[in-house]
């Protein structure tokens, strides 16, 4: 293939959203509105339309090769011809070591860049509706635009180098999204505390690029990969005698960067605040795609990971607890935005979860149907939003279904799509992951396969609790006792709600509209998309996703008993998980709209457990109190008690106070008076006599004897 | 290569500037004495510039070496030269010069004149520093330097400037005392002041943990390392904004080129067996003064904790022995020129407007300076060490050198990456974001045409540093290749 044809459209792939970014930004106090957020959204554009073009040509020169043999792990896990790697330049040498930029471009690479760009471009588009009244509009747009840019550097880069700047860069915007409305002290406390913890996942992450660097001598994907197989029994030492496996070390590292990223437990406390930030980046970067770096980078990073079974445990037991627990937290919410994070905190539990099961590319099949749904979740909800001027709390909401059809419409579907109603396309990613949980043999899998499947009913019920507490049931909003109010958690101090009487409205179409074209891929995207996901063999992530068949056999056995998308949408009707999320819906119907009351009395029942809930298994409070609170009084009796009270008190000043002290003593000594110098004299000579009787008690001898010896001892030698 | 004694240039032209500037007298022709003074700089600068183009990276050797007799009689001689490892730093200096004597313009309004040919004079001196080649022309720049910095601190400081000033000279004479006995015992053993005589000249394992002791006070109190480094917060938080930057982006890296010029190649024997202590001292300052910066509540103070912190990277580096580790340690010395001169420059655009240092006393400054804001931002995630930033690539190495050396180093050093974004962000977050905090902030005007300018040249600089590093590191490679040859033969 052309080689210069791709270099070029890669290049204008991660270019084009730069250069939006960079007119919307730089420009933004003097540009007009439609100016920046026409260059936002032209750059975007751009991109989506040449990583389609590579999309292609990735297909075309796959067809080629579709008859060529599954590799096998043992052979060394070489780039793949239908894959593109494209040096663009060397950013250093050093040492032994060149450390480049460039692209690799393969279906894992190319399967991102077009949800990135897609879900990107109808955020761009919703952005102008829901940020119309906002005076940052053109900041904005350039912040998701050089996000946009940052995430596809990520998920395009060919080395470790390049994926850390993405890794990092797509933090960076977090950081300044979540802060967009900076005069809100809880936006600024949410956005330090994002980038805090995903520094913490950093730390492990860059701890891991260095143990690659070290005994893979490279950062290019392509050698690392090829070496991994010789060095898969390979030992390090990392303190003290103890002798660990490389791999998993390697791996377990490069994961704790996926937990800070993909905020799995226990670094999952910052998702639930990044919430402050506008809604069109709660849909785009924390649930659409920033957060699903983990699972893309877990993925990339196949041929390491299959080479620990350890660190597939690790990965698998910590996306079991996320996806379980997580959801929990999703049930006790009343903020609209809040159950849809918890619930972006669990899916991405089961994304993890498949990693661990190493059904690597079932994990970026739901990877992708969720950034369709959970995009239309968040989009949608922000339509409430606007609908009802800034309200976010579902307990003011109710029967809004009547004014906002369209909204009601595409938030069902995206609910559908959630909780895995067959044929929906959540449906076929969540039930292959439960179904290659269920296959997996290696330590954990049991406790994740009962997670997987209760987490199934959990999401159900917290999904359709919101719906129906939004658009079902008594409309409670437009109270005039609520106007104004805060809300419970004090918050919100922005948060108006309708006047009394006021109905809320359809919003425009540029709302509407990525609603309606995300709404169309979370329905029918799982059904025509499956097989290249889930049949492993089939050619489309041959040579780019590496499972080692005979260690761990799940895709092999998940293809086995594949026979198809009808046949797995029919057969779901019998299986658990349909009856255990139709036993959610029914639980959340029930509760919330036949029995109102109930939920209340339960509350009132079991008050440890709610309270439990309501403080997110007081995992927020804990890294407050130990972690800040610690590092702040640690920084503050090492600064007063080392820098201040033993440095500079004591050694500094002291000494030249005890300089100071020194001199005027012996300035003392001369006053000039020789009856001074002959007293002096005197106690001088007083001194060397008290010395000369003195030293010899101390050995216990006469004084006279003592000094015999010692002249003796003279003479001898 | 040229032939114009480009070395000399840059010393001796800001020094010439510097005494016109002088010579202009009182503050009525402050006026002209600041254009006289930004003049020099920039010339100075300019001078400098060939000096990179020119400069032939397949050689280790001293390129652009000047030779004169000066004191025949000591032997010490007018030696000039720059490497690899030293050339960086001659254009560093030039060009924070000349954003000092920029960031001087409006702050320092009583006595501009002596004001700006303090830093005139004070850059042609560090540029002696990093150009001698003769131990003796080393050490009379290198005590000289100290004279402007002093004038500087104890002269147009804040209210405590006299105890800063005084803290500031005795810690690092004291050091450098220490020095002159080492230089006059190399003298004596080898009969030349030629530090590349030195290098070379076969020394007893005793001799050189006695000369490593004697450089490792003189360096280590400049570079600062934990313990000796209390004198710098005091020093920053006294000294005017172009004081303060000159201080960070320069004085703190004549430490660590000491280390590099002296204490490496002449007593390689001793760095490896202090290697150690000396690992220690470089992670307690990355640890333990990220601590203390957290809890400082002071803007300059918390910039200089993060100083020491960010130094600590360079000995680390230096003192792992590889040429990844080695051209970290450079590569971070550079970047932190930008940086932290580039931090300090932002207090001080808020110090002009405020005449506080207290992150107490802001909150909300981005509504009212959004320019500023940006800059300050890109600032800030330069000194968390944000890749594409120049702050990233240093750390980068160093941290990646150090897993290599050992997986537990690595492990306390990588803490920056939580620990620098703790407090760096933190401020951040305090001053520029938030509620407006008063009235005083809600009046605050943005940034000027001159700061814009100051501000941008920095930016291009992290910016351009963060994502074509080669451009910096190409120029190391041979000198940091024969520095690890000296290192690596054992001299008794």
């Amino acid at each position: 293939m052309n080689e210069t044809i791709i270099k070029t459209l890669s290049l204008a792939v991660v270019l084009a959203p730069l250069a939006g970014a960079l007119v919307a930004g730089l420009f933004c106090r003097v540009i007009p509105r439609w100016l920046a957020a026409g260059a936002a959204i032209a750059g975007v554009g751009v991109a989506f339309a040449a990583s389609w073009l590579i999309f292609q040509e990735i297909r075309a020169a796959q067809s080629f090769l579709h008859q060529l043999p599954v590799m096998r792990l043992a052979e060394g896990a070489t780039i793949p011809a239908s894959s593109f790697n494209i040096p663009i330049y060397t950013w250093m040498t050093s040492g032994s070591y060149a450390f480049g930029v460039g692209f690799l471009l393969d279906s894992l690479t190319v399967t991102m860049m077009l949800v990135v760009t897609f879900v990107s471009l109808m955020v761009h588009i919703y952005t102008i509706g829901y940020m119309k009244d906002d005076p940052g509009y053109n900041r904005f747009f350039s912040y998701i635009s050089l996000f946009t840019f940052s995430m596809l550097m990520l998920v395009m880069a060919n080395n470790f180098m390049q994926l850390f700047f993405g890794w990092e860069a797509v933090g960076l915007v977090s950081y300044l999204l979540i802060g967009f409305w900076y005069t809100r002290p809880t936006a600024i406390h949410a956005n330090l505390k994002a980038f805090l913890v995903n520094r913490v996942g950093d730390f492990g992450f860059l701890l891991g690029i260095g143990l690659v660097l070290a005994h893979f001598g490279s950062l290019d994907y392509a050698a690392v990969f090829q070496k991994a197989p010789e060095l898969g029994s390979a030992t390090i030492n990392l303190w003290g005698d103890a002798e660990w496996s490389l791999m998993t070390v390697v791996c377990v590292c490069l994961f704790i960067g996926a937990m800070g990223k993909s905020a799995q437990a226990p670094l999952h406390v910052w998702l639930p605040d990044s919430m402050e930030g506008p809604t069109p980046i709660s849909a785009l970067i924390h649930a659409a795609t920033m957060v699903t770096a983990g699972i893309f980078m877990v993925s990339r990073m196949s041929p390491l990971f299959e080479l620990s079974t350890t660190a597939l445990s690790f990965v698998m037991i910590i996306g079991a607890i996320t996806a379980l627990f997580m959801g929990f937290l999703g049930i006790v919410q009343n903020d609209i935005k809040r159950v849809i994070a918890y619930s972006t905190l669990s899916q991405l539990g089961y994304m993890t979860v498949a990693l661990g099961a190493s059904a690597y590319s079932i994990a970026i099949f739901h990877l992708m149907t969720h950034a369709f749904f959970k995009a239309l979740l968040f989009l949608a909800a922000g339509s409430v939003i606007i609908g009802l001027r800034h309200d976010q709390d579902m307990r003011r909401m109710g029967g809004l279904r009547k004014y906002m059809p369209i909204t009601w419409i595409t938030c069902l579907i995206g609910s559908l799509a959630l909780i895995g109603a067959p044929f929906f396309s959540g449906f076929y990613s969540k039930d292959s992951i439960i179904e290659a949980v269920a296959l997996a043999k290696i330590p954990g899998a049991g406790f994740a396969y009962f997670a997987v499947l209760a987490g199934v009913f959990v999401t159900a019920f917290y999904s359709f609790r919101l719906y129906f507490l939004v658009f079902h049931g008594k409309e409670r909003f437009g109270r005039s006792e609520d106007r104004g109010q805060r809300t419970e958690d004090g918050k919100h101090d922005e948060h108006h709600g309708l006047a009394a009487g006021q109905k809320p409205h359809e919003s425009p179409w540029v709302v509407t509209a990525p609603l309606i074209l995300l709404a169309i891929p979370s329905i029918f995207i799982g059904y025509f998309t499956l097989e290249p996901f889930v049949v492993y063999g089939l050619g489309y992530f041959n040579g780019v996703i590496f499972v080692d068949g005979a260690a761990h056999g799940v895709m092999g056995e998940f293809t086995d008993h594949f026979k198809g998308a009808l046949a797995m949408g029919l057969h779901a009707f019998v299986g658990a998980p349909f009856w255990l999320a139709l036993a959610g819906v029914f639980c959340a119907w029930f509760l919330y709209l036949k029995r109102p009351g109930l939920p209340a009395a339960i509350q009132r029942r079991f008050p440890l457990l709610h309270a439990l809930l309501e403080n997110k298994y007081f995992a927020d409070k804990f890294y407050e109190t130990v972690f800040a609170g610690g590092a702040r009084l640690l920084g503050r009796g090492l600064w007063r008690g080392v820098d201040v009270a033993l440095i500079d008190s004591l050694a500094v000043n002291g000494a030249a106070r005890l300089a100071g002290w020194g001199a005027a003593l012996l300035r003392r000594l001369q006053t000039g008076y020789v009856y001074h110098y002959a007293f002096t004299m005197i106690i001088g000579l007083a001194a060397l006599i008290g010395l000369w009787v003195s030293l010899p008690l101390l050995s216990g001898m006469e004084a006279r004897e003592w000094w015999w010896r010692w002249i003796y001892s003279l003479r001898a030698g | 290569m040229s032939s114009y004694p480009l070395l000399s240039l840059a010393i001796w032209i800001p020094i010439a500037a510097g005494f016109v500037v002088l010579a202009t007298g009182g503050d009525r022709n402050a006026a002209l004495a600041r254009r006289i003074a930004l003049a020099g700089a920039t010339l100075g600068f300019l001078v400098t510039l060939p000096l990179y183009v020119g400069f032939d990276t397949t050689s280790g050797a001293m390129q652009f070496k000047e030779v004169h007799a000066w004191i025949p009689h000591f032997n010490a001689y007018y030696r000039l030269g720059v490497d690899g490892i030293s050339l960086l730093f001659v254009l560093l200096n030039s060009f924070v010069t000349v954003l000092a004597v920029l960031a001087g313009w409006r702050s320092a309004q009583e006595r501009a004149a002596q004001y700006h040919a303090a830093f005139l004079i004070m850059s042609g001196l560090v540029n002696g520093i990093f150009s001698a080649l003769d131990g003796f022309l080393f050490y009379v720049f290198f005590e000289a330097s100290l004279i402007p910095l002093y004038l500087i601190i104890g002269v147009w400081g804040g209210p405590r400037r006299v105890y800063a000033a005084i803290k500031f000279f005795l810690y690092t004479l004291a050091g450098s005392l220490l020095f002159l006995v080492s230089i006059l015992y190399l003298l004596i053993r080898s009969g030349s002041f030629a530090i590349l005589d030195w290098h070379l000249l076969p020394l007893a394992l005793h001799e050189q943990i006695w000369l490593f002791i004697a450089f490792f006070i003189a360096f280590a109190v400049k570079v600062p390392m934990f313990p000796l480094h209390t004198w710098l917060p005091d020093a920053h938080v006294e000294a005017p904004t172009g004081g303060s930057v000159v201080l960070a982006a320069i004085a703190l890296k004549l430490g660590a080129y000491g280390f590099a010029r002296f204490s490496l190649p002449i007593a390689p024997d001793a760095a490896h067996f202090f290697s150690w202590p000396m690992i220690a001292l470089s992670l307690v300052a990355v640890f333990y003064i990220g601590f203390v910066a957290l809890a400082q509540t002071d803007m300059k103070k918390l910039v200089a904790y993060s100083s020491i912190s960010h130094m600590g990277f360079v000995t680390l580096g230096f003192f792992m022995f590889s040429a990844f580790s080695i051209e970290g340690a450079l590569v971070q010395m550079i970047s932190h020129g930008f940086v932290s001169a580039a931090m300090f420059l932002c207090i001080g655009v808020l110090y002009d407007r405020m005449h506080s240092r207290q992150i107490a006393d802001y909150g909300g400054v981005a509504d009212s300076m959004p320019r500023f804001a940006a800059f300050f931002m890109l600032f800030a995630m330069a000194n968390a060490g944000l890749p594409a930033t120049s702050g990233f690539v240093g750390e980068f190495m160093v941290i990646l050198a150090a897993v290599q050396f050992k997986f537990w180093v690595a492990f306390i050093a990588a803490s920056t990456l939580i620990l620098g974004a703790a407090y760096t962000l933190w401020m951040y977050g305090r001053v520029i974001f938030m509620a407006v905090a008063n009235d005083a902030v809600r009046a605050l005007t943005d940034i000027s045409r001159r700061e814009f300018l100051i501000l941008a040249l920095l930016a291009l600089c992290v910016l351009g540093m963060g994502l074509y590093p080669h451009a910096f590191t190409r120029v190391m490679h041979v000198s940091v290749n024969d520095l690890l040859q000296h290192l690596a033969v054992q001299k008794y």
